[in-house]
């Protein structure tokens, strides 16, 4: 029986080798860092794991449009351990006009044969805004307009995700005055999808969201704009590093200055991080710790993944305050080391003076008192 | 205990209005005008405090010297009732109500210190206390004990105030209060301490005793309890023209005195093992506030050597006055003089401030009169008969 168990766990753990090329170890890691950019509870690495193991996959098809291919980029440059690896075979991606192999009317072919087989079970990913003016012939893929593959390709989908803010709402192309009427996905499709804003966004809250999926069956909590909660629940300035600056009034007012150099609150070089709702500050970019990332850097935020903010406001333009007011007064920029009061000397002096010259004038009665008494008993 | 009932507390009578309590009202008036105008403007119109240092007198004397004043009653208490002293039972009442008075103004004027002061209650509650920090073992410690100690005196106005019922129920479960009021003083006393221990390398070497720093806290504190007994008792007895108490006094000032010797042990102990002794014989205030100090530890170990000296009155007052003025140094070297959190940066109080310190005594002392006139506080005696 136990003999069984072992084998067992052993046959899951080798299948995950071959498959995945990467040890346990690593594989679990990777496990558990999902859990927590999502914010699960303890435990939740082992419901992945298993999600994971299973051999069957989920099939991904992956539009590109108007968009610099950035979102596949950071994807795969997010140098976890063999992340690329992961996100190429826990999912299936049929069809990813980057990455494929395949080209011109074979790729297209495979597209469609992905499409059939996994008919209302595949998840379409959507990078890059699609351009709607004039029958949105400003981007064709094949020959077919943008417009009609997004339709199409989301008509029998599981799940849409769009990936990037050129995809969410349109992003830098949808700049005005916006010549090719570029929009987000939601906008095109008349119903909301699953956002992941950014430019790029941050690789793990995609992951993170696909694994949730492919765990639970289901998306992760969204709000409004779609955008999944545990990634986007919060503006980046509340947990900025340079938060304490803003609160005690420390600010950098040019770059190079001395404020700048001494790493002060950024925001009044036009940093966005007030009106910004992301994870960027908590979670950092490029895998190498949570201080990577353009405010740590010493640049402004300027709110890549905020419709209204990003590619509309200049960069240089201050961030308008979300939920949160400055402090009535701020502390001096010298503060002052100590006042010498004379006065005071002087008074201090007196007291101790006063108090000294009464316990001896007491201490002479008290002894006048004592001997007084002690005589009358020997009296 | 019958043995005591010839020493049953009574009210002394007499006027409220001398020309003594009126400069005390006077000096508490002042105090509570600066305060309030304190509470309207901050405390930077009235205190000298600073970034570098956020405590001033306010803390250094009116908590941490303030309290450990006030351990009079929590000294007599272990006395009287741990060791089971039966003799010193007449001096445990008007020391309690000292210490009842120094003990509730030290945790009241923690508030006239706190800069956000309508927050301090954060401190009692769950979702807002940092358990692991030491203030907050302080401040729990120093309420509760201030709360015990209203119980373990109100037998002495509950008659008064006709509640004669609730005297009775409360007198059977007294004894937990007074295990209680023994037991709060010792931690909270050795935490005052503790928080130096927390200051680091801020405090100057001669007052950094480190680990130690709790013991030697607790033991100054027991020390300058007996001292203030002393002290008390001497000026209660000239200034009510009352009978001297100097045979028990000179009892209570053996152990006080054995005490003594063992502080210095420690204390001298501690700075050469450290190998801090040195920097008492360099040209600094620091050395010299230091051998102030231990001048008040030492001379009354001169003075109050023989038993004859300690049956002297004066012998004693001048004795437990030095040792109070010890005490004093010992924690304002520590937590003022000797602390230094950076280049530049220096304190002094401001005259109102030194105002409000002073005020607060005063107002003690005329409460301390008021009361005892008032209510069975002290034990009946003949008047001084010359």
């Amino acid at each position: 029986m136990d003999q069984l168990l072992i084998d067992e766990t052993h046959q899951a753990a080798s299948s995950v080798e071959r498959r995945l090329g990467l040890s346990r170890r690593e594989f679990m890691q990777f496990c558990a860092a999902t859990a927590a950019t999502l914010g699960l509870p303890a435990g939740a690495e082992a419901a992945i794991a298993k999600a994971v193991e299973k051999a069957k996959r989920p099939s991904v098809i992956w539009l590109h449009f108007q968009e610099c291919t950035g979102c596949s980029e950071s994807l795969l440059r997010a140098e976890h351990p063999t992340l690329e690896k992961l996100i190429l075979d826990v999912i299936s991606l049929d069809y990813h006009e980057t990455l494929m192999a395949a080209a011109g009317h074979q790729a297209e072919a495979a597209k469609k044969a992905a499409m059939e087989a996994n008919k209302g079970k595949y998840i379409l990913v959507v990078e890059g805004a699609i351009p709607t003016k004039e029958n949105g012939i400003y981007c064709k893929v094949g020959g077919r307009t943008a417009l009609e593959l997004t339709k199409e390709a989301a008509a029998n989908a599981a799940a849409v995700i769009a990936i990037g803010s050129c995809a969410s709402w349109g992003g830098m192309p949808s700049t005005g005055p916006n010549p090719t009427g570029s929009s987000g996905v939601a906008e095109v499709l008349g119903k909301p999808v699953v956002t992941i804003p950014g430019c790029p966004p941050n690789p793990y809250n995609f992951l993170a969201t696909a694994v949730h999926f492919l765990t639970f069956g289901k998306l992760p909590e969204i709000d409004s704009l779609g955008r999944p909660k545990f990634a986007y629940g919060r503006i980046i300035h509340e947990h900025c590093e340079r938060r304490a600056h803003f609160d005690a009034g420390r600010f950098a007012h040019e770059f190079g200055d001395e404020g700048h150099r001494k790493g002060y609150c950024l925001y009044k070089l036009g940093c966005k991080g007030p009106e910004t709702y992301a994870n960027c500050s908590t979670i950092g970019f490029g895998d190498v710790g949570e201080s990577n990332w353009p405010v740590a850097c010493g640049h402004p935020c300027i709110g890549c993944s905020e419709k209204g903010v990003g590619f509309a406001k200049p960069i240089h333009a201050t961030a308008q305050l979300k939920g949160m007011s400055p402090p009535a007064s701020y502390p001096n920029v010298v503060e002052q080391q100590g006042k010498t009061s004379f006065a005071s000397m002087a008074a201090l002096a007196a007291i101790a003076g006063a108090a000294a010259g009464g316990a001896a004038m007491l201490a002479k009665n008290v002894g006048k008192q004592d001997a007084a008494g002690q005589g009358k008993e020997g009296q | 205990m019958a043995s005591h009932d010839a020493h049953a507390p009574a009210p002394l009578g007499g006027s409220l209005l001398t020309p003594v309590t009126f400069v005390l009202g006077l000096l508490a008036a002042i105090a509570g005008v600066i305060l309030v105008y304190r509470f309207i403007y901050g405390l930077g119109a009235v205190t000298n405090i600073n970034d570098g240092f956020p405590w001033g007198i306010w803390i250094a004397y009116d908590v941490v010297v303030g309290s450990a004043f006030a351990c009079g009653g929590y000294a007599l208490a272990l006395l009287a009732y741990i060791f089971n002293k039966g003799e010193y039972h007449p001096l445990v009442r008007p020391a309690l109500l000292a210490s009842l008075f120094g003990y509730t103004l030290a945790a009241v004027s923690v508030i006239f210190d706190l800069g956000r002061w309508w927050n301090f209650w954060h401190i009692f509650w769950p979702g807002y206390a940092q358990v692991n920090s030491v203030m907050f073992e302080v401040a729990v410690c120093i309420s509760a004990y201030v709360l015990v100690m209203w119980i373990e005196f109100s037998p002495a106005f509950l008659d008064r105030l006709g509640m004669g019922e609730l005297k009775k129920k409360l007198s059977k479960v007294l004894f937990f209060f007074i295990a209680l009021g023994v037991l709060l003083p010792s931690m909270h006393q050795s935490s005052l301490g503790s928080l130096l221990v927390v200051f680091g390398n801020q405090v100057h070497p001669l007052w950094q005793s480190g680990w130690l720093l709790p013991l030697i806290y607790l033991m100054t504190a027991i020390m300058l309890g007996f001292a203030v007994v002393i002290f008390e008792a001497t000026l209660s007895s000239v200034g009510f023209k009352r009978q001297m108490e100097t045979p028990v006094l000179a009892q209570l000032c053996k152990i006080m005195y054995g005490l003594l010797i063992a502080y210095l042990v420690v204390r001298v102990g501690d700075l050469a093992v450290r190998g801090a002794i040195g920097s008492a014989f360099s040209a600094s205030g620091e050395a010299l506030m230091f051998w102030l100090e231990m001048l008040c530890f030492i001379v009354p170990v001169i003075i109050l050597g023989s038993q004859a000296a300690r049956n002297s009155a004066a012998k004693l007052f001048v004795g437990a006055v030095l040792l109070m003025l010890g005490g004093m140094l010992l924690r304002i070297n520590g937590f003022l003089v000797g602390y230094e959190t950076g280049e530049g940066w220096h304190y002094f109080p401001s005259f109102p401030e030194l105002m409000v310190t002073v005020g607060l005594i005063a107002f003690e002392i005329l409460a301390y009169i008021i009361i005892v006139r008032k209510f069975p506080v002290l034990p009946a005696t003949q008047p001084a008969t010359r």
